[in-house]
């Protein structure tokens, strides 16, 4: 763990608005002009190589999304978008898609070198094993005791390697980008993407239908247990560009997966646009895990720059007896518009939400999921934890709904929100609907400060005032830090500990 | 080692004088007891020697060693080897005890420079000092102090204090709510510390805490002011007779 500690120790001298992932890479890029029409989507398609079937898909979903309006719902504010003021696709000029690291541009390389937390993605796209002889203790000191991870990382617009495909492949998994996978397994594509957030959904899931660049598709087949943990690290670095990805994992018949994706832009003054679409789609008795870090560069102390993240995310669990169950860290980004959600339109599915929301500076985070409950004796669970500093507003926002064929659907919600300082905001807005009597929900909800009694307390035994309050927070955020993949898990809470850096004195 | 001279604090939010031109000497070695009825400050002088940001010190000087630390935080003061047993210890939700002893030893080795301390060393260590308090290893996998009854979490204090080996002890009110058989173990843990180089200070209402930790001074505190300073045997006389005496005598 030195490299880690090396870059916490060097984030703790530097301020709230400097980020530590703020480095621009000089990689030369190949980009579409500015601006969106249906020549920008031809232009994308044709770049990708894509099959006309493709092209007719992205080219209805933007004729619709040019009848939409922006949505005004969210509690958030940020001046309009410019849409044609945005490069839809820029993809750095020398990896036509390398299939292996050599061919990988070394300044990328350079890339994950400077990044360490918080996946390691140079070790991990070097082959590198983590040292297996660690042990796990009883203070938790040490937990990388896991097996290798497979990575997708998308650079802008390009996923430029994938990791560990053979042996993937071996088990039967696919994983691979999805622009390789409309190539490559058209019928899989086909039958699933927009299947579960259609084109038609939402203002942003329209665009990203009209213009996704690149994104990851896992495909578990009917029985497997996918050997290893997927991760895919997504890094915006060309200025004014958007990131769309589109991520499709399917689990097949009785299959398991766990996937996580991981987040982070340069420091930039201008706002970057990042809007994505996740769809996952479980089987009869397939469970997928689906654990999100997110890093995005989330502007400066004075609000100026950072990323606004529009994102939609949604799982099927379309199979009897299936279950989706989210984890996410959310720490960056200028403004969050985010509610990872689950279908549970299988009779015995589970839908799991766990999530840490954490908002310092100026951010702005509405966040949130919706268990919506088709099947008989569904159940789902929600714990949220939002974390609010500085000038931040954070919203839970969260729906949880009953068929009128639902009957047995239950629930538990749990949103718990933890104030640091005067001047910010924590907000819970549930939407709570059953139209079958038998259906049983629970709500639960607290608002907290850090009290002075317990932070005195703590520094009271040489543990320093910022250091204090992240042992606070984490001990508030632990059961959802606990759903996490472990090795990711010790990472996540340092990056809620650099997050709230600055939030006091 | 603490020398607190002509000191006055006062309450910052409403500014009530607690401490009123206080002044009290201890020497390494020393255990002293500091009583004195409800809402003579006592509780107050500890948490200003902690350094709580929610009194302000308006005259005279707190030196430890010989040195101000009046412009120290809590932080910087514990580093330097001063700490309190609170009378009511903090509840620290989803940090297990074993965490938080691992985090708080190793936040004061690093402010001394010193390595973090290794795995093996620092269980053995905690097993060591909770054995001596009879608690039970499991208890430190619990959050610290959450759902403690009264006596677990004094003596959690005193575990914690075992293990930050600090030069100046301040104990207050540790024998509030704890039975007989507690305050033996209690007691005992903190007469094990007793040490040339240590000093104590034992803040009590009652005599009862100070026939087990028995001190080489004792200390009456009146309205913010130390009014009478005697050996062990002014602590006897006062559960005998009550302050009312002393107070009068004084004023």
């Amino acid at each position: 763990m030195p490299a880690v500690q090396d870059t916490i120790d060097r984030v703790r001298k530097i301020d709230v608005d400097q980020y530590k992932y703020g480095f621009e890479t000089e990689i030369e890029m190949d980009k579409a002009p500015k601006g969106l029409s249906e020549d920008t989507i031809r232009f994308i398609s044709a770049k990708k190589n894509e099959p006309q079937w493709m092209l007719d898909w992205r080219l209805e979903a933007y004729r619709r999304w040019v009848t939409l309006q922006e949505p005004t719902w969210a509690r958030v504010n940020y001046p309009k978008i410019d849409f044609q003021d945005i490069h839809y696709y820029a993809a750095p000029k020398s990896t036509p898609g390398p299939t292996s690291l050599a061919e990988v541009d070394p300044e990328l390389l350079k890339v994950y070198e400077k990044l360490g937390i918080p996946l390691r993605e140079q070790e991990i796209l070097a082959g590198v094993q983590k040292p297996a002889d660690s042990e796990l203790d009883e203070a938790n000191d040490n937990v990388y005791k896991s097996g290798r991870v497979a990575v997708d990382a998308v650079f802008d617009s390009v996923s430029v390697v994938t990791t560990f495909k053979k042996e993937l492949a071996e088990a039967g998994v696919i994983f691979c980008s999805i622009s390789e996978a409309i190539r490559e397994h058209p019928d899989l594509v086909k039958k699933y993407l927009g299947s579960v957030v259609p084109t038609s959904d939402n203002y942003y899931a329209t665009l990203n239908s009209a213009v996704f660049t690149d994104g990851s598709f896992v495909f578990v087949p009917k029985g497997v247990r996918c050997p290893m943990e997927l991760s895919t690290y997504f890094r915006i670095n060309e200025k004014n560009t958007g990131q769309f990805e589109r991520t499709l994992i399917i689990a097949e018949e009785g299959a398991y997966v766990s996937y996580l994706e991981g987040c982070t832009a340069p420091q930039r003054d201008e706002n970057q646009l990042h809007a994505a679409v996740v769809e996952l789609i479980a089987l009869d008795d397939a469970e997928i895990k689906y654990s999100t870090v997110q890093n995005w560069y989330p502007g400066d102390a004075q609000g100026k720059g950072g990323i606004y993240n529009f994102v939609t995310k949604r799982g099927d669990c379309r199979g009897d007896r299936s279950k989706i169950s989210w984890t996410q860290v959310e720490t960056g980004s200028a403004i969050t518009w985010k509610y990872p959600s689950c279908i549970l339109r299988g009779d015995d599915s589970r839908g799991e939400f766990y999530s840490i929301a954490v908002s310092n500076g100026h951010q702005q985070v509405d966040s949130g999921t919706k268990m919506i409950h088709l099947g008989k004796n569904t159940s789902s669970r929600i714990i949220s934890k939002g974390i609010a500093a500085g000038f931040s507003q954070n919203t839970y926002r969260g729906q949880v709904s009953a068929h009128r064929k639902a009957s047995n659907a239950r629930n538990f919600t749990q949103c718990d929100s933890l104030l640091i300082g005067e001047d910010c905001g924590a907000h819970t807005v549930p939407y709570i609907e059953a139209k079958n009597s038998t259906a049983q929900f629970e709500h639960e909800a607290t608002t907290s400060k850090i009290s002075e009694d317990q932070l005195f307390y703590v520094m009271q035994r040489g543990i320093p005032e910022e250091e204090a309050i992240a042992l606070i927070v984490n001990g508030f955020v632990k059961e959802v830090i606990q759903e996490l993949p472990m090795e990711f898990a010790v990472e996540a809470q340092k990056l809620i500990g650099i997050s709230l850096e600055g939030s006091v004195g | 080692m603490l020398e607190i001279k002509n000191l006055h604090a006062r309450i910052v939010e409403d500014g009530t004088e607690i401490i009123r031109g206080l002044n009290l000497t201890v020497k390494a070695g020393e255990v002293a007891a500091i009583m004195g009825p409800n809402g003579s400050g006592k509780s107050t002088l500890s948490y200003i020697l902690a350094g709580r940001e929610d009194y302000e010190v308006t005259e005279g000087d707190i030196l430890y060693n010989g040195e101000s630390i009046l412009e120290m935080d809590p932080a910087e003061r514990a580093a330097a080897g001063i700490f309190l047993a609170f009378q009511y210890p903090m509840e620290i939700p989803g940090v297990a005890t074993m965490e938080f002893l691992k985090v708080a030893m190793n936040a004061q080795r690093k402010a001394r420079d010193e390595e973090p301390l290794k795995i093996p060393e620092l269980l053995k260590r905690v097993k060591e000092a909770a054995g001596s308090l009879n608690m039970d290893m499991a208890m430190l996998k619990r959050p610290l102090n959450v759902g403690f009854s009264g006596g677990e979490k004094k003596r959690a204090e005193i575990l914690q204090m075992k293990l930050l080996e600090p030069k100046l002890c301040v104990l207050d009110e540790t024998d509030s709510g704890l039975d007989i058989d507690a305050l033996k173990i209690v007691a005992d843990g903190v007469n094990a510390l007793r040490s040339p180089d240590r000093a104590i200070v034992v803040i009590t209402h009652y005599q009862r805490l100070l026939e087990y930790i028995v001190p080489d001074s004792v200390h009456v505190l009146y309205r913010g002011q130390v009014i009478k300073s005697g050996d062990k045997s002014l602590a006897v006389e006062l559960e005998e007779n009550g302050y009312a005496g002393i107070i009068e005598e004084a004023a």
